[in-house]
């Protein structure tokens, strides 16, 4: 049974519409995932979900409640945490916690056990007593996800949940996020635009320009693309393209000093491309395809292409992907 | 739609801050003494004793008034605060009613400019007046009425306010001349007529003259009160009623 269920839901800001009637559905335990470029429309659809907004048509529900008109009720079975950090930094982690169980309403006697429990989850207890302002981004980060957790959502929803943290402090965070699902039997719902971290979901919405362009698991998501990347490199390129053209009718293409070719079973003609080759092969690469081709193929684009505010991670994401298509 | 113990949590948040915050405790103290000491003594040069009040006594109950007015809106711009750095998100995702939000601030800002007015009153031994216990009282009450009025009244521009930038407009054009017209530094009796329909609208003219009116019992005009008490009242609570509903209302739209 869907826990969150969303139909048509459509989003405009004046004249820019940021969610275009969107549908889908996410089943209780799944973790899932939207993953699109900067200005997709995740946010806007976690804001609705989270009933910060309300949608300019369509509707979006969670546990059995419809989050534009029994807010209250929505918000008692969710936590959240936001891309930006949501903590008083003037205050102590026990004190930040404290605050959520009474906005939550928590159980007098079940606030302090509980509060200790997520402490000891993310590894924080030793800090309880201690200042936000002088947490790291990571430690910020994990007592969100404690916080979010206090008041036992059924849902709980990670808006880019490592932005802007180190590849160690992201993988920890992952790491927490796949024991809790283990231990607090969760559903969750995030969204990211790093390829790595959708991968890590059961199922992805790929989102672009306010659309739902593509919906499935990460396996089937990486079959639309047709195919394997084989990267060759042979003692005389110029002829082995040629071969290639009339043996197999395949249209590969020089790069850096080798060879790249897209083929369906990749594994399988690697074997029968080096046998009919005339020359000598020198190495044989095979790249299964990832999110970001999909991505590209169904787009256009890299996820990342259009990166409106910092151009140096734009730069970034194409070198890494080009490094990641070389090899 | 009032929650009972989010609005305690509310307010529980802001008294830690503040009584964390050592520098904001001492500001409270360093402003009145400041005017009080310095610019009292040297204006009394200026302006003579008139029926047994001097100006130094004169603007003790302004100087009440001022605390409170500053206490009040910072306390309320609070809201701006949580909402640049996020805090904000974290009450408005939470299954409470965004009123007891705005009452949770209205109670906190109250009592926390009512706990400065009571920190101010140790400077009465300096200035050769004496209250009763009574005195003291009536002092406490009418900080409360005249907190709550202002800090309603900075909830609901903390409620429209997009961002901090706003908030220097604020004090130079609302904060600052509220109080330059309430007759807390000098009478309003004495100012031009255009000015003194101007001090007619300011709230918190009626809050300072509460004050002196529990202050200042035997002073008439113009050193002492020109309102009836009732008045004065019967206006700083209509205020912060109006206030605190057009905020209730603006939040609501807002958020």
């Amino acid at each position: 049974m869907p826990i969150i269920t969303v139909n048509n839901l459509t989003k405009k800001f004046k004249s820019l519409t940021a969610v275009d009637d969107i549908s889908f559905s996410v089943d209780e335990g799944e973790v899932f995932g939207f993953l699109g470029p900067n200005g997709a429309g995740k946010t806007t659809t976690i804001n609705i979900l989270c009933t910060l907004l309300s949608p300019s048509s369509g509707s979006a529900g969670i546990a059995g409640f419809d989050c534009a008109k029994n807010p209250d009720d929505v918000r008692s079975a969710i936590g959240i945490i936001f891309q930006d950090t949501t903590l008083d930094t003037g205050l102590t982690a026990y004190e930040n916690l404290k605050f959520h169980a009474y906005l939550y309403n928590l159980d007098r006697k079940l606030t302090e056990r509980r509060i200790d429990e997520m402490l000891g989850v993310v590894e924080l207890r030793n800090r309880k007593n201690d200042l936000i302002k002088n947490f790291s981004g990571g430690m910020k980060r994990r007592l969100e996800i404690a916080r979010g957790l206090l008041h036992y959502p059924r849902v709980l929803f990670l808006d880019e949940p490592t932005l802007g943290l180190d590849p160690q402090t992201r993988n920890t965070i992952w790491d927490f996020i796949d024991s809790l699902r283990k231990k607090e039997k969760i559903t969750v719902f995030m969204t990211t635009h790093y390829m790595e971290e959708a991968e890590n979901c059961d199922r992805i919405a790929i989102i672009d320009a306010g659309k739902i362009i593509a919906i499935d698991t990460p396996a089937r998501l990486k079959e639309l693309v047709h195919g394997d990347i084989v990267h060759l490199v042979t003692a005389d390129n110029k002829q082995a393209i040629e071969q290639i053209r009339q043996l197999f009718n395949i249209a590969a293409r020089e790069e850096n000093g080798g060879l790249v070719l897209e083929t369906e079973k990749g594994d399988e003609f690697i074997p029968t491309l080096i046998h009919s080759l005339s020359m000598r092969t020198l190495s044989v690469s095979l790249k299964k395809p990832t999110l970001n081709d999909v991505f590209l193929k169904l787009t256009g684009r890299l996820i990342r292409d259009e990166g409106l505010t910092d151009t140096r991670e734009v730069t970034r994401e194409f070198v890494r992907s080009h490094r990641r298509a070389q090899r | 739609m009032i929650q009972v113990r989010p609005i305690y949590v509310i307010c529980m948040r802001e008294f830690i801050k503040f009584f964390r915050e050592k520098s904001r405790l001492l500001g409270t103290l360093a402003r009145p003494v400041l005017w009080l000491f310095v610019v009292g003594n040297g204006m009394s040069g200026l302006i003579k004793p008139q029926a047994g009040f001097s100006y130094l006594q004169f603007i003790f109950p302004g100087m009440i008034g001022m605390t409170i007015l500053f206490s009040s809106i910072f306390s309320s711009i609070s809201i701006v605060w949580d909402r640049e750095f996020g805090f904000m998100k974290e009450m408005l995702v939470a299954p409470i009613s965004r009123l007891s939000i705005i009452i949770g601030k209205a109670i906190s800002g109250t009592l926390i400019s009512v706990a400065q007015a009571i920190i101010i009153l140790v400077l009465i031994p300096f200035l050769g007046i004496h209250i009763t216990f009574m005195q003291f009282i009536e002092v406490v009450a009418v900080s409360l009425l005249v907190s709550f009025s202002i800090t309603s009244l900075g909830i609901l521009i903390a409620a429209r306010l997009a961002s901090f930038d706003g908030f220097n407009i604020i004090m130079n054009f609302l904060v600052m001349p509220m109080l330059f017209l309430s007759g807390a530094m000098y009478p309003v009796t004495s100012m031009p007529p255009a000015l003194r329909q101007l001090t007619r609208i300011n709230p918190l003219t009626y809050g300072v003259d509460a004050f002196k009116h529990v202050l200042l019992r035997n002073a008439t005009p113009p050193l002492g009160a020109e309102f009836p008490l009732s008045l004065d009242l019967f206006l700083v609570t209509a205020v912060s009623l109006v206030m605190l509903t057009l905020a209730a209302l603006s939040f609501r739209r807002k958020e």
